[in-house]
């Protein structure tokens, strides 16, 4: 089953995805992610894009699949991966609606993105979801297997296919457009401390 | 001034290439203790959750077999070298980028500089060259800084040349405004290295040796005491939290470092370090 809801309220995803999957993760859900996915981050996504361009075909069928902002340190020997955290997922904004275009169904990173993705979430039925922005150790742990399949030159931003079993991530932007950061922080802004620009409304 | 000391540049080379390591998995006690600090005082159940996976990964990387992060940092280095210091064996420059390339490639560490920042950006491999600030001082020691600075954070960083007459209130209007757009990205909670006047380029420089300072001790001014503490209560207002999941713990500590300045000119750096703060010095 591609979407496994746990008695804590957490849920464990694999890809490929469904939209009726991804309809299933609301911004703010803990989810547990496991299977395959494809780690490609900026030079990958350009060299993607100029490969789509020139009409060819991808390393990777990203229809229903996940795809892990990410560049690696380099694994120490008997190890599977090293260090293996997210990068800032705005970098790929440029990038990412062609790849939903595809039929990317997810996309694992850390940070906000931009409206026009945001956009691009909800027409496409995808999910963007933040993991542990600094934790690279703990989340090596999580990777079982990895093998470069293209870019190999490309060294840490080489695309590889990874295995997982249960990364933590928090949705960040789900596919009814969503955005959890804002509505995380909120709450906690202390609006008499601060200049009247920095004030937000009051929680309703 | 004393008799000239010689100093093998290998010395120099060895202990690059050792802290460049150390630095990447064991992150330094000042940053330790800030870090449990904040976990103390964090109202947020997510944001004491976020801080305590931090406070496990910095235990993971001290193991010594993963780095604390992927992005194992820009090297930047900087080193005072003693005027009657005489560095024998090869070129200061050229020895401390050698350690750096020993360095990332035998702690498994990552490259991540690209040789060109528009045509090719081919990646050095061993993260060569490190950005060098050298300064020459009295005395024959010859002290070496090293700082892993990741990328997500050092793009949130924000320069302004403000007006003389936007005063101390412009100045932490900026700071809150980069702060808060920075959000998540910056993988708070982190540093905030604060430069306040010199010029274009000292201001900058100002804002990076903020950084480097031991975790919340405040500047010996008064003055500038008072202003970290005011910006560190109003960064923390801001309710960005741990990973800007919401909380009280945006910023673990604001550093402000001031210079003279021209009549026209209020020059003003923000430079963001995140929570791997990854630093440490060596004295030759």
């Amino acid at each position: 089953m591609p979407v496994e809801t746990l008695d804590d309220g957490r849920k464990r995803i694999r890809a490929p995805l469904s939209d009726e999957d991804v309809g299933q993760l609301k911004a703010g859900d803990v989810v547990l992610v496991s299977g395959v996915m494809y780690a490609a981050r900026d030079a990958a996504h350009k060299r993607l894009i100029e490969m789509l361009d020139a009409g060819e075909e991808l390393p990777f069928d990203p229809t229903g699949q996940i795809v892990y902002y990410v560049g690696p340190t380099p694994e120490r020997p008997g190890h599977v991966i090293g260090s293996a955290g997210p990068t800032t997922a705005s970098r790929m904004d440029k990038y990412t609606p062609a790849m939903l275009d595809l039929g990317l169904k997810g996309i694992i990173g850390k940070g906000g993105r931009g409206p026009v993705v945001r956009d691009a979430l909800k027409e496409h039925t995808a999910v963007y979801m933040a993991a542990l922005g600094g934790g690279g150790a703990l989340a090596a742990l999580q990777i079982r297997s990895q093998k470069v399949i293209a870019f190999g030159e490309l060294g840490p931003e080489a695309i590889r296919e990874m295995e997982v079993e249960d990364l933590p991530v928090w949705v960040v932007n789900d596919c009814e457009g969503a955005d959890f950061y804002s509505k995380a922080v909120a709450p906690w802004r202390k609006n008499d401390l601060l200049p009247e620009e920095f004030r937000l409304p009051a929680q309703a | 001034m004393g008799e000239v000391r010689e100093v093998d540049a290998a010395e120099i080379t060895r202990a690059v290439r050792d802290l460049c390591i150390e630095i990447n998995y064991t992150i330094p006690e000042d940053m330790v203790a800030a870090v449990k600090r904040a976990r103390e005082k964090e109202e947020s159940p997510v944001g004491r959750q976020i801080l305590d996976l931090l406070i496990r990964n910095q235990d993971l990387a001290a193991q010594g077999e993963y780095p604390y992060c992927q992005d194992t940092g820009s090297t930047v280095v900087f080193i005072d070298v003693g005027q009657d210091v005489h560095i024998t064996g090869a070129d200061l420059e050229d020895a401390i980028n050698e350690g750096v390339g020993q360095g990332y490639t035998e702690g498994y560490l990552r490259g991540s500089i690209v040789g060109d920042p528009v045509f090719e950006r081919k990646n050095t491999g061993n993260n060569t060259p490190a950005f060098i600030h050298t300064r020459v001082v009295p005395g024959d020691q010859i002290t070496l800084k090293v700082d892993a600075k990741g990328g997500g954070s050092e793009n949130k960083g924000r320069h302004a040349m403000l007006k003389p007459s936007d005063g101390l209130e412009g100045v932490k209007s900026f700071v809150l405004r980069t702060v808060a757009e920075a959000g998540p990205d910056a993988c708070p909670p982190g540093i905030i290295g604060v430069g306040v006047g010199g010029n274009f380029e000292y201001c900058a420089m100002l804002a990076k040796r903020a950084l480097v300072r031991k975790v919340g001790q405040p500047n010996p001014d008064p003055r500038i005491a008072e202003l970290e503490a005011d910006l560190f209560e109003k960064c923390n207002a801001l309710g960005i939290g741990p990973q800007s999941l919401g909380g009280t713990q945006t910023v673990l500590a604001v550093h402000v470092e001031t210079m003279a300045t021209h009549i026209a000119s209020l020059p003003v750096a923000v430079n963001i370090e995140c929570h791997a703060h990854r630093t440490g010095t060596k004295v030759i």
